[in-house]
Order: structure tokens, then C-alpha cells, then sequence
């Protein structure tokens, strides 16, 4: 204890630590009766932090390339211990962090946390939104099998019907004019070094955003306790709140590690791109909704082809979404109703095309 | 602020609490670190043929001349001697390693990387290498030159 201490007042003499800390400590969470919505943004950071350990540990073993990858993904699975456990673990934090990230959002939205001061804070979620998407995009080819095989050539596929600069970037994405190993091998850059890097800046912005900012309290809440100052209640950030955070965190892991442990995520077959693509081909559950609204657009609307319609409908509708704050302070009242009906809508929408999607054959 | 003294019974029990709570932590941690130690132990490579490997055709080595090939997942030498005689030895110097060479000019073998040298009997006469070379059995079966594992006796 002593030298912890002494190393404590090593490094205030230097760093005037408790200015640092001084922040954290004054930090505090209000206490009401939305609380517990508080909790999702910090588990998704878990789950990222989950995501960065386990995908260093499979790297470890992984070779990307049209003739290793799938078997390197068999042999982590078959021969290296725990293998399977490691790679679950990747594929199941994967699917719940995009889970928690959308109900994070959600919250954000019917909370109102997003309105004035913290527009910013909004479009830095949400751009980490759009990359933790372009993480599970990338990452899902990184096995090479059929299934990934095929919803990459159909995802690419899409972003090339993008008007003007879209063939471009489909060759861009593939390394090519089609799906091949050069695919992987970008996908796998992408997805490990660029993605990363993008990702823990924009996390670090976001986390300053908020510290600086500090929790937003629901309107209904505020206006409670603005007619009743006296039942306004906070708790200490720095170990109050933190420790709660820990035991959420905790639960998380449980969750996870039950997932991985009774459901391994299966491998499926190798990739063979001369195969016909086999029946039931589907991408995963997040982009389930804009692949079920593709499908249904007709193949000819007036002069434009349906693709690209959807696209530039989601387009425009992502664009929208990415500055829904700013339409809350266009005109009050009015503004808010749009952006809560907004949220109502794509809510209602991504789960009811989303459920379509699986019960369609 | 008054601090009166918790009853032994409360105490205990808040012993209990604190041995659960950090026992439970403990084994958690420990279930987490556990798979990832032994995943990033590499599993065994299989050391296919390793005990009797074809090295060569008789028709492809004349005295005094050299060969390197596969033996198991390492490299081994088969020489044959200016006398018409064939050697195979580990061509993995004892020293840090390095493959080994012959040198038909010195009639011995050679480690470039710190001018080690060994006789043709794999004995280590000069330079840094600790050990001899091991030195495995040679028949030529037919047209092929097979070599084996010594057994030990």
C-alpha cells in the first residue's frame, strides 16, 4: 500500500493527477426513472473492447487469401484450443453490439438526448454506427464461405448501381470486377486496420463529447423536475455509477459467453465462386430490411431501375436521419413531433421488413 | 458521525459477502484467461514422413557432391563421399540453427552463418557448434536413395 502511495504522489507531482481526475469525480449520473437506458451506450463500448482483444487473438492464426482463408478459419475452429470459444465470442459480440448500438440509438431518439447541445454527439454515434455496419460487411466475407461469398457479391453488387460513381466503387471494394481473393484481402485491411482506426477516434470524440456535455435528461423528466426542483437526484459518476456500469458489463460477458459456448457459430462451406449460389442466400440480420425493400421494388420504376431507387431512397433517408437533431430545433414543437414520428416510423419499418424478410421464402 | 461497532455476527457475514463476491471474481477472471493462454499455445504441426524419407535418385549425385532435401519438417544433407560413399546427416547446425552446406573443396560440412565445420561423420571439429550433427541411415533401394531415422537401440 505504502509504495502505491508513493507512486500515486510520483506521478501528482508531475501530472497534477487530481486536476486530471477532478472532472471524473465532479461527474455525476442524474437518477430517474429512465436510468437503466443509460447503460446501453457503455455495453456497446464493451462489446467493441470485446471485439478488439478476440480479433487480435484470431489474427494470431488467420491468413487471408482465396486458398487459406476458409481453411485457416477450419483450423482455428478444429485444432487451435479454444479456437471455436475465440471466434464465437468475435461473431457473437459482433451481432449484439450492433443489436445494443441500434437500441442506444433508439433510446437516443425517443429520449430526446440528441436535441441542443448535443447534435454532435448524435452524428458521432451515428457515424459510428454507419462503420460498425462496415465492420460486419467486411468481416463476414473474412471466412470465405458460400453464404459470405454470395452476400458480398450482392452487397457490392448494390453499391455498384449507385448512380455516376458507382461501378467505380464496386471495382474499388473488390479489388476488381468481381469477388475473388483480392476481395479478401482488401475487405481484411479494411476491416483491421482502417475501420479500427477510424472507429477508436470517433469513439474517443464521441466519449469527450459526452463527458463534456455530461448526461442528457429526458425532456418529460426535466420538466418534472423543473416544477419540482427539489426531486431532481443524482448519483457520483466516479464509483457510483461506474461500478453499476461494471455489473452490466459483467452481465454482458455472461450473455455472450453462454451464446458462444451453447450456439458455436457455424463455418458452413468453402466458397466456390463457379457454383450457383445455393438456396435461402441472405445477409445478415442488420441489413435484412434494405435487402427485403430492394427485393420488392419493382425492376422498373418510370425511367429507373428499382436498385436504384432503393438506394437512393436509403440514401437520402440515412442523410436525413444523420441530422435528424437539427430538424428538432427548425421549429419547436413541430420539429419534435417529426423527429419522434421519424423514429416510430424507421423503428416500425426495420422490424416489420425485417421479420418479412425471414418468413418470405 | 458516530461509528458504533458492528456485532461479530454482522462482520462475518460481511466477510462471507466479500469472500463470495471476490471468490466469484476471481473465478471468473480466471475461466477468461484459462482458453486464451491455451489459445495462443500454436497446436502441434504433424511431422509427416518423418521416419523414411525417398532423399534422392542414384543417378542424380556423383562423388563428391551434395544435396539438400526434406527430412520430416527439416532440411537434411545427403552427401556422397569422393569415395563413392553416401552420408545423410541433419543439415540444421547445432549452433543457432542454420542450414549447413558441403563444401566439396574442404571435403567437410560447412555453417555459413558463423563459419562452424563439421567432418563427414556430422562431429563438430571447429568453430561455435556445441554437438555433432545427427546422423541417419542411408539404403539405396533399387534407384532410390532412402534415408532413415537411427533407431535407438
Amino acid at each position: 500500500m505504502g509504495s502505491l502511495t508513493h507512486l500515486r504522489d510520483w506521478l501528482d507531482e508531475r501530472f497534477h493527477w487530481a486536476d486530471l481526475l477532478g472532472p471524473l469525480k465532479k461527474k455525476a449520473v442524474p437518477i430517474h426513472n429512465l436510468s437503466h437506458w443509460y447503460f446501453l451506450g457503455g455495453i456497446t463500448l464493451f462489446l467493441f473492447m470485446i471485439q478488439v482483444c478476440t480479433g487480435i487473438l484470431l489474427l494470431l492464426y488467420y491468413r487471408p487469401g482465396a486458398n487459406e482463408a476458409f481453411e485457416s478459419v477450419q483450423y482455428i475452429m478444429t485444432r487451435v484450443q479454444f479456437g471455436w470459444l475465440i471466434r464465437s465470442i468475435h461473431s457473437w459480440a459482433a451481432n449484439l453490439m450492433i443489436l445494443t448500438a441500434f437500441a442506444h440509438m433508439f433510446s437516443v431518439i425517443f429520449l430526446r438526448a440528441y436535441r441542443k447541445p448535443r447534435e454532435l454527439t448524435w452524428v458521432s454515434g451515428m457515424l459510428l454506427l454507419f462503420l460498425a455496419m462496415g465492420f460486419g460487411f467486411s468481416g463476414y466475407l473474412l471466412p470465405w464461405n458460400t453464404l459470405a461469398f454470395f452476400a458480398t457479391k450482392v452487397g457490392t453488387e448494390i453499391t455498384g448501381q449507385v448512380p455516376l460513381i458507382g461501378h467505380g466503387l464496386m471495382v474499388f471494394l473488390r479489388g476488381g470486377e468481381d469477388v475473388t481473393g483480392a476481395t479478401i484481402t482488401r475487405f481484411f485491411g479494411f476491416h483491421v486496420a482502417v475501420l479500427p482506426g477510424l472507429a477508436t477516434l470517433l469513439i474517443l470524440i464521441h466519449l469527450a463529447l459526452v463527458q463534456y456535455f455530461g448526461m442528457s435528461v429526458p425532456s418529460s423528466v426535466e420538466e418534472r423536475w423543473k416544477a419540482a426542483p427539489k426531486e431532481a437526484r443524482e448519483m457520483k459518476f466516479f464509483p457510483n455509477f461506474i461500478l453499476r456500469e461494471l455489473m452490466a458489463w459483467y452481465i454482458a460477458l455472461a450473455v455472450l459467453g453462454a451464446l458462444a459456448a451453447i450456439r458455436p457459430w457455424e463455418l458452413g462451406a468453402k466458397a466456390d465462386p463457379f457454383a450457383p449460389a445455393p438456396a435461402g442466400i441472405r445477409p445478415e440480420w442488420y441489413f435484412m430490411f434494405m435487402f427485403q425493400t430492394l427485393k420488392k421494388i419493382p425492376a422498373k420504376v418510370w425511367f429507373l431501375d428499382g436498385e436504384v431507387i432503393g438506394i437512393l431512397i436509403f440514401g437520402l433517408a440515412g442523410f436525413v436521419w444523420l441530422l435528424l437533431p437539427f430538424f428538432d430545433q427548425a421549429s419547436p414543437g413541430r420539429g419534435r413531433r417529426f423527429v419522434t414520428g421519424a423514429g416510430i416510423f424507421a423503428l416500425g419499418y426495420m422490424l416489420a421488413m425485417t421479420i418479412y424478410g425471414y418468413m418470405a421464402k | 458521525m458516530e461509528h458504533p461497532t458492528l456485532p461479530v455476527e454482522r462482520t462475518t457475514r460481511r466477510r462471507i459477502a466479500g469472500f463470495l463476491l471476490g471468490g466469484g471474481l476471481f473465478a471468473s477472471l480466471a475461466s477468461f484467461v484459462y482458453p486464451v493462454l491455451r489459445y495462443l499455445i500454436p497446436p502441434p504441426v504433424a511431422d509427416l514422413g518423418g521416419d523414411a524419407v525417398v532423399a534422392s535418385k542414384v543417378s542424380d549425385l556423383k562423388p563428391n557432391s551434395s544435396k539438400i532435401f526434406r527430412f520430416g519438417t527439416r532440411p537434411a544433407l545427403l552427401l556422397m563421399t569422393a569415395e563413392g560413399e553416401y552420408r545423410a546427416i541433419s543439415a540444421v547446425c547445432t549452433h543457432l540453427s542454420c542450414t549447413v552446406q558441403y563444401r566439396n573443396d574442404l571435403h567437410q560440412i560447412w555453417c555459413a552463418c558463423h563459419n562452424g565445420l563439421y567432418d563427414l561423420n556430422g562431429r563438430n571439429i571447429s568453430g561455435p557448434p556445441p554437438r555433432p550433427l545427427e546422423v541417419f541411415q542411408v539404403h539405396v533401394q533399387g534407384d532410390e536413395i532412402v534415408v532413415t531415422r537411427k533407431r535407438e537401440a
